[in-house]
């Protein structure tokens, strides 16, 4: 007979003799209930978002897989995720309609993509995918999400409300600080003492937010919005101490990753600085996810006009998508392609260290979505169609995986609305004009 | 509006000289009913505008959520700006810093214009000094009796908890800091009592944006009191700001800060370049890049009074030693070893092809990628930044038929490049009205050297706009330079910096003002001058006027 009888009460006292310093342990399965997706008090697991952008699409050639479902083959391009096959879907077929407006290149496509409206105006934005998702599913966390950039632009990111595109990390050592640095509380530390200097800033601050309705007052309409976004981030900010001045649920998969060294976050346009770059970020957004800090990250390799170079090379990506010729025998750019291996490498390094990290009885990737996208389709054109789309995990139960869903010419917003059904979002369509789309593939909800 | 004003007069302890004010603090609070529309403070402004009420001891120290362009100005971008989460917890954290700053032990005493009897219990007569002084330079209006009291009594509160009344200034610093009423300029419209029927902006209103306009900063003392009075709806009083703030020194700082604005030099924050292909393009001459084009600038318009047309052909500069390398000129530097390098005024030879803004490696280094130079996007940055014309984007899904082999032997220069490329018609077009300005300017490589060889083939400059031909660059610029667009593009960029909207370009005060540019031979103070002093730069944005309209 076994000399131990492991509860969820004793799991946490024993945490808690083992002192303060936090410990990496997988979700156990008696913290869940049977089927993994909820806590044994019932509450459920909440959904998590992870978007990834890369840049420039993902070469030209025929990359749709021939066969659609899920015995299909992944084409060249895509190889390199084979490891994972099982844990993601790939969108293909998908276009941005322009509606008879420009294709402001690096902009219009992805502002389709991931706002479902279309315009050539840059300042004229909506909520993005990941924010009406965040919304919706942001909760009690620290933070309502986190934006990075690898590439040393803070506007590279693609995540966006009615004002306009929010301000991405571009430093790890930065990103740590907000994460895990002073006002940090670990869900599995022993003790809580609230902060009194927490307790002060919130009440503080309420004095900031009462002020809204008199200014509310007296603004125009169409400039509500815009001072909205300013007491909405204030109620966030004020939200956030709120949750700093108690004590946190426990966590088991949250581990506190040591702090990165030395990275000024210079801009760089070298792949192998951004690469670096993203290595780090991709740690301690695992780790953020693990922790309870957020359930919204957006990550971004670089903007979508992709700077960057190999070193020693004064090309850049970008540039070699205009002026590379397509290799006769290959078939595509070879310059370009070697970027979207990088890229593509990234991703695969990133969805795997996710993967490594228990949840219960499946990983931290399964349990979120981890959705990848670009600017373009064909690069060397700067096409609106054809857009590959990835979406990795299940969301803890929302989504089937390993599948091949061929759009054959849909709008592509069809696969972020997908998503947001997944996610519990409350709508029955999304997009204008002719992105509008009111039907998910149904095949790869559960 | 209506505002019941009490003045009562403080002795003036602190040092700092924007502290030095009278109290002034209205019965009432502004009326919530009058239309207000807002102009989020740039990062710029921000950072001014703390420098100049607290001084030059509180370093403002932090990042900022980006400012984002629009019409070519991030000062217009800004009227249509929001805030983020991201951006509101940077702007927390800011408030603090500073706040922290200012009670610090090293500052108190020359910032803080009085003590507290005891440092460990609340001293509401102090506080309310400090708040009601402080907020009215922050808010660019005398805050109410209960806007005062309110911070008085956090003060009060967090004193009270930590005991210590440096730690409740703070409190409150802190919020006023991060108040809206700080971090967006209002135009705030009231009844025009000289026109009955109609509104205008309120004084502190018009105080904010020539203020902004001219000092990229918040009013001073004087001018906020000049609102007060009212003097900033009379032809005399305005007449009288306008001239006071075109003759401070503070001048130059605005004036710089609209360079920056319209250069688009935010985007230095990005730029980096291919350490391998230019050793010289250091961290420290990216910033000096910038820092000799708006030294250029300050020097010809202002300290010269020069035509603006001629910054383009001006052979007057400044050099450092790092950027006399980078361009390949001889500079005895005397600098110290361990010194910041040293400024040194610099004449070209009139014919030399370096000479004005355009060969400065503050746009040509700027408007080039990392390792090589882009023709089509010098072209491009020159017509929209200081032409204000608009370069279409490319058109959806082309084809590009005649990509050429850069490694192609055929293919030496830039120039053979994108002739091919300019062979397909789809392309020819957009390439047309961007390429011959920018092959133009081959002669200055990704980060601003000079060369007249590349891969050792002869780099050729020549080309023609709208049939004017030029051979070399310095005949470039003076094509330029008689483009009409030239002097209203910057008129234009003006005007949009100090309101956060472009004019209506046919307007007669609009007219007025460009008459009044080029009669002046586009003196740059003239127009200045002539926006400052314009009835059209302080009428409400229409969109007030609709919504005080609705209302009634």
């Amino acid at each position: 007979m076994n000399k131990f009888k492991l509860t969820r009460r004793g799991v946490l006292r024993g945490m808690m003799a083992g002192g303060a310093c936090t410990v990496g342990l997988p979700l156990l399965d008696c913290l869940l209930d049977g089927n993994g997706l909820a806590y044994a008090d019932g509450s459920p697991i909440p959904p998590r978002l992870v978007t990834w952008f890369w840049g420039l699409g993902i070469g030209e050639g025929a990359w749709i897989p021939k066969t659609s479902g899920k015995d299909y083959e992944l084409p060249r391009q895509f190889k390199m995720l084979q490891p994972l096959k099982h844990k993601f879907n790939l969108f293909s077929g998908g276009q941005v309609f322009l509606e008879g407006g420009s294709n402001t290149t690096h902009f219009t496509g992805v502002q389709g993509l991931m706002t479902g409206k279309v315009s050539s105006a840059a300042s004229d934005y909506t909520r993005s995918l990941d924010t009406i998702i965040g919304d919706h599913i942001s909760g009690s966390t620290r933070f309502r999400s986190i934006e990075i950039a690898c590439d040393g632009n803070p506007t590279a990111c693609w995540s966006a409300r009615e004002t306009g595109r929010q301000p991405a990390e571009v430093s790890p050592v930065a990103l740590y600080a907000r994460l895990f640095g002073a006002e940090f509380k670990d869900p599995n530390a022993a003790e809580f003492t609230p902060d009194p200097a927490i307790v002060m800033r919130r009440s503080v601050l309420s004095a900031v937010s009462e002020q809204r309705l008199r200014i509310m007052k007296s603004v125009p309409a169409d400039d509500k919005a815009r001072l909205d976004s300013y007491f909405t981030s204030l109620r966030a900010l004020e939200q956030r101490l709120e949750i700093q001045m108690k004590k946190p649920e426990p966590l088991e998969a949250c581990t506190v990753p040591s702090a990165p060294q030395g990275d000024e976050a210079e801009p760089s346009t070298l792949a192998v600085d951004a690469m670096a770059r993203h290595e780090l970020f991709g740690e301690l957004v695992a780790h953020a996810l693990a922790c309870g800090q957020t359930r919204v990250v957006n990550m971004c390799i670089t903007q979508g006009m992709s700077g960057l170079r190999r070193e020693g090379d004064p090309t850049s990506h970008h540039t070699y998508t205009h002026e590379e010729p397509i290799d006769p025998q290959l078939g595509y750019q070879v310059n370009c392609a070697w970027f979207q291996d990088l890229y593509l490498n990234a991703l695969l390094q990133f969805a795997t260290k996710l993967d490594s990290i228990k949840e219960g009885d499946q990983t931290l990737l399964d349990r979120i979505v981890l959705f990848a996208y670009t600017d373009h389709g064909a690069p060397r054109l700067h096409s609106v169609l054809d857009y590959p789309v990835l979406i990795f995990g299940n969301g803890g139960g929302r989504f089937k995986t390993g599948l091949h869903i061929a759009g054959r010419g849909d709008p592509v917003t069809r696969v972020g609305f997908t998503l947001q059904q997944a996610m519990g979002v409350p709508a029955g369509d999304w997009g204008s004009g002719a992105n509008r789309v009111t039907a998910p593939y149904l095949e790869a909800m559960v | 509006m209506k505002f019941i004003l009490m003045r009562a007069a403080i002795t003036c302890l602190c040092l700092s000289w924007a502290w030095c004010l009278s109290v002034v603090t209205a019965m009432a609070a502004p009326d919530a009913q009058a239309s207000t529309t807002w102009i989020k403070l740039t990062t710029k402004q921000y950072q001014q505008s703390i420098r100049d009420i607290f001084g030059s001891s509180i370093v403002v120290t932090g990042r900022f959520e980006p400012d984002h362009r629009d019409q070519g100005l991030l000062a217009v971008g800004a009227s249509r700006a929001g805030v983020s989460d991201a951006g509101l917890e940077m702007y927390d954290g800011l408030a603090r810093n500073i706040s922290g700053q200012i009670v610090s032990e090293r500052n108190r005493t020359t910032l803080i214009p009085c003590s507290p009897k005891k440092t460990n219990v609340s001293d509401d007569a102090c506080a309310k000094r400090v708040i009601a002084d402080a907020g009215r330079l922050l808010f660019r209006r005398a805050l109410t009796k209960d806007e005062v009291q309110l911070q008085v009594d956090i003060a009060r509160n967090v004193t009270k908890a930590t005991g210590d009344f440096y730690d409740g200034l703070a409190a409150a610093l802190s919020n006023l800091l991060i108040s809206p009423d700080f971090l967006f300029r209002f135009q705030r419209l009231e009844a025009d009592r000289s026109h009955p029927g109609k509104y205008r902006l309120d004084g502190y209103s018009k105080a904010a944006n020539l203020s902004f306009f001219l000092w990229n900063s918040t009013p001073d003392d004087q001018l906020l009191a000049a609102a007060e009075r009212g003097e900033l709806h009379t032809a005399a009083g305005l007449q009288r700001q306008v001239d006071r703030l075109l003759s401070s020194p503070n001048l130059e700082t605005g004036v710089r800060a609209f360079f920056l604005d319209m250069l688009g030099f935010d985007k230095f924050e990005t730029l980096s370049k291919d350490a391998n292909f230019f050793p010289r393009f250091t961290v420290k001459v990216k910033e000096e890049a910038q820092e000799q084009t708006l030294r250029t600038i300050v020097d010809h318009l202002l300290v010269r009074q020069g035509d603006y047309r001629e910054l383009l052909t001006t052979p007057q500069t400044f050099l450092t030693a790092s950027l006399a390398a980078l361009y390949g000129l001889p500079l005895a530097d005397l600098t110290d070893n361990g010194q910041p390098d040293r400024w040194y005024p610099y004449r070209y030879a009139d014919d030399d092809p370096r000479v004005g803004l355009l060969a400065q490696a503050s746009f040509v280094a700027l408007h080039s990628p990392s390792g090589r130079t882009s023709p089509t996007d010098r072209g491009k940055a020159l017509r929209e930044v200081l032409l204000c014309q608009t370069v279409p984007p490319p058109p959806a899904n082309v084809e590009f038929q005649s990509l050429e082999d850069i490694s192609n032997p055929k293919f030496k220069t830039t120039r053979d490049r994108l002739t091919a490329h300019r062979s397909d018609a789809v392309c020819a077009g957009c390439h047309r009205i961007t390429d011959p300005i920018g092959l133009a300017l081959e002669n200055f490589d990704s980060s601003g050297g000079f060369r007249t060889t590349e891969n050792g083939a002869a780099i050729d400059t020549s080309g023609d706009i709208r049939g004017k031909k030029f051979d070399k660059p310095r005949e470039l610029y003076t094509v330029l330079s008689t483009e009409p667009s030239l002097t209203s593009c910057v008129a234009k960029r003006a005007y949009g910096f100090g309101t956060g909207r472009m004019p209506p370009e046919k307007d007669e005060h609009w007219a007025a003002i460009l008459e009044r540019f080029k009669s002046s031979n586009y003196n740059m103070v003239a127009l200045l001058e002539a926006i400052a002093t314009s009835d059209l730069f302080y009428s409400p944005p229409e969109k007030l006027l609709q919504a005080a309209a609705s209302k009634e």
